[in-house]
């Protein structure tokens, strides 16, 4: 293997510098996808499709292996650090250019609990997966989450908890939405080392999500399926 | 002078931990969110009841309500100041537990992650860290913690950063990680990993281990990877009951009292030397495990095979150590550019 050759990223054709962008990104090579995502704009492609087509796609493959237990935290913040390099660039063009949108999350960890590197996992895959996510960050209240749910007004609600002592929280929030009668307006995901998929069901969220890529694809799924229901 | 620790392990075979803070806290009335440490000041008498749970039921050692009394933590409820205060009442009624029980138990002075991440992937630096360490540490020392006991760790470079804080307080340690991500901390730290930074560190704990993650039958996995590496430091087990499951407004771990008895005779026969639980583990499930500690004689190393069967499955097939070590791997172009 000759690993140590230098690679200019400008030689390679488009096909060859997307998978090169996406072994990149599974590095977390800021700089270099930076430098991709600047050459793919200039060869006239889309902001849409360099976010989709180079970025997304190599997220995705890193949240497969992180999913899979080959890659772990560390390597996937980053990625994720990589990722956040090219949407810097990326988002006042998605802007402008009225790109489609996959859907809004606001996401927080619940009150008394300070973990967020789940969190911020999520928040990460899910805007590299196209959503638009308003984070609140750690130790949220009721009152906060009903609050950027009135201001943003997402489709989607999620929750994170890591200790035994704050995941009741989350059913708390989800009591406080059903007794505005405002439950059924959001999708609830909720996640948390703790967790599991029947606490999930039992505090009377949509689903519980085991780690961030299955998160992005039961988002995906759970949007499609509402999208499905107000077409037909 | 020897400390209390290790004159105990010196004395015998295995010692007992103790179970649940959270748990139990929550079935005195601690609302969800709610800062567990406020209460070593507020509600005096339940932190001494709590304490007491686990003495009766016969733990040789328990941990102090401090686990989340680092300033990182104590900010989220603006007490952020009574880091020093919060963890000397800890220990201090820890102290006057243990040593009104009639017999030797050591208190362990209980300190969890600070939740943050460690440079250079996050924003907390080795010299912040250790500072919030050692403040804590000094707390719980002042208050008459025997030992210091550091859990549910998953970055070495906070083990780390904790050791030296220990260090600076002047004080003898313990430090268990959790293993809850196929195996693994959620850093990507195996049990074979784990006893090559443990035993590299210049203050060695007096034990090390596992606490929390998954389930008994993987904590049991993460012991058996421990004890792979030949290691002479003793090693804690410190399992789940079960996994949680929410009933009527509760939290309730689904692993019933005669389980985690044979939970805690497997981890013993596995080569555990400190043995006890963690979330969902109640006092009925403390004397489960001491009664069955006690009354079953000291069997052969159980294999994997014997865990899954007694207590159920993994949660996933490779823990990361051992010939499959690299089992899972994706076969790609990976190049380095200047």
């Amino acid at each position: 293997m000759s690993e140590e050759d230098d690679i200019i990223l400008s030689e390679l054709n488009d096909e060859e510098l997307v998978e090169q962008m996406m072994d990149d990104l599974y590095d977390g090579l800021k700089e270099e996808i930076e430098e991709g995502v600047n050459i793919l704009l200039e060869r006239g492609w889309t902001p849409y499709d360099v976010l989709t087509k180079a970025l997304v796609a190599g997220m995705t493959i890193v949240g497969h292996d992180f999913r899979d237990g080959i890659l772990f935290v560390p390597e996937v913040l980053l990625a994720a650090n990589a990722m956040k390099g090219g949407m810097a660039i990326l988002k006042p063009l998605l802007a402008e250019t009225g790109a489609p949108r996959m859907g809004k999350m606001v996401i927080g960890t619940v009150k008394g609990d300070i973990h967020d590197i789940g969190k911020n996992l999520v928040a990460m895959m899910m805007e590299g997966a196209g959503f638009e996510v308003v984070d609140l960050g750690i130790n949220n209240a009721v009152e906060k989450y009903l609050e950027a749910l009135e201001t943003e007004k997402p489709e989607i609600l999620g929750m994170s908890a890591l200790l035994t002592t704050t995941m009741p929280y989350m059913k708390v929030v989800i009591d406080t939405l059903s007794e505005k009668g405002i439950r059924d307006d959001y999708i609830v995901l909720v996640g948390g080392a703790p967790l599991n998929e029947e606490f999930g069901k039992a505090i009377g969220a949509d689903a519980y999500c085991r780690d961030a890529a299955v998160a992005v694809e039961t988002a995906k799924e759970f949007v499609s399926r509402r999208h499905n229901q107000m077409n037909g | 002078m020897t400390d209390a620790l290790t004159k105990m392990l010196s004395e015998r075979d295995w010692l007992m931990a103790d179970g649940a803070t959270g748990t139990n806290l929550f079935n005195m009335g601690l609302s969800s969110g709610d800062a567990p440490e406020l209460w070593n000041a507020d509600q005096p008498e339940n932190i001494k009841k709590l304490y007491s749970l686990a003495v009766q039921a016969g733990s040789d050692l328990f941990l102090t309500n401090t686990f989340g009394g680092n300033a990182s933590r104590l900010k989220l409820h603006n007490a952020q100041d009574r880091v020093r205060e919060l963890n000397r009442l800890g220990a201090a009624l820890g102290r006057e537990v243990a040593d009104a029980a009639g017999r030797t138990v050591i208190v362990a002075g209980s300190v969890g992650p600070t939740g943050d991440i460690m440079a250079p992937m996050g924003s907390l630096t080795h010299e912040l860290a250790v500072e919030m360490f050692h403040e804590q540490a000094e707390g719980l020392k002042e208050g008459g913690a025997d030992v210091l006991w550091l859990e549910t760790i998953s970055a070495p470079e906070e083990y780390k950063a904790a050791a030296e804080a220990f260090a600076l307080a002047g004080m003898p340690w313990c430090g268990t990680m959790s293993f809850d991500t196929a195996g693994r901390t959620m850093m990507g730290v195996t049990s074979a990993s784990m006893v090559d930074m443990v035993e590299a560190l210049p203050n060695r704990p007096l034990a090390f281990g596992a606490n929390c993650g998954v389930g008994a039958s993987d904590l049991l996995r993460t012991v058996a990877g421990f004890i792979a590496q030949g290691t002479e430091i003793p090693v804690i087990a410190k399992g789940n009951a079960g996994i949680p499951k929410y009933h009527d407004g509760h939290i309730h771990y689904d692993g019933t009292p005669e389980l985690m008895g044979q939970y805690a005779v497997l981890a013993r026969d596995m080569g555990a030397r400190i043995i006890g639980g963690c979330c969902g583990t109640m006092p009925e499930h403390l004397k489960a495990m001491r009664e069955a500690l006690e009354n079953t004689p000291k069997g052969p190393r159980p294999t994997l095979e014997d865990i899954a069967e007694k207590m159920g499955g993994f949660s996933s097939a490779s823990d990361g150590t051992g010939d499959d070590s690299d089992a899972p791997a994706r076969s790609r172009r990976s190049r380095r550019r200047s």
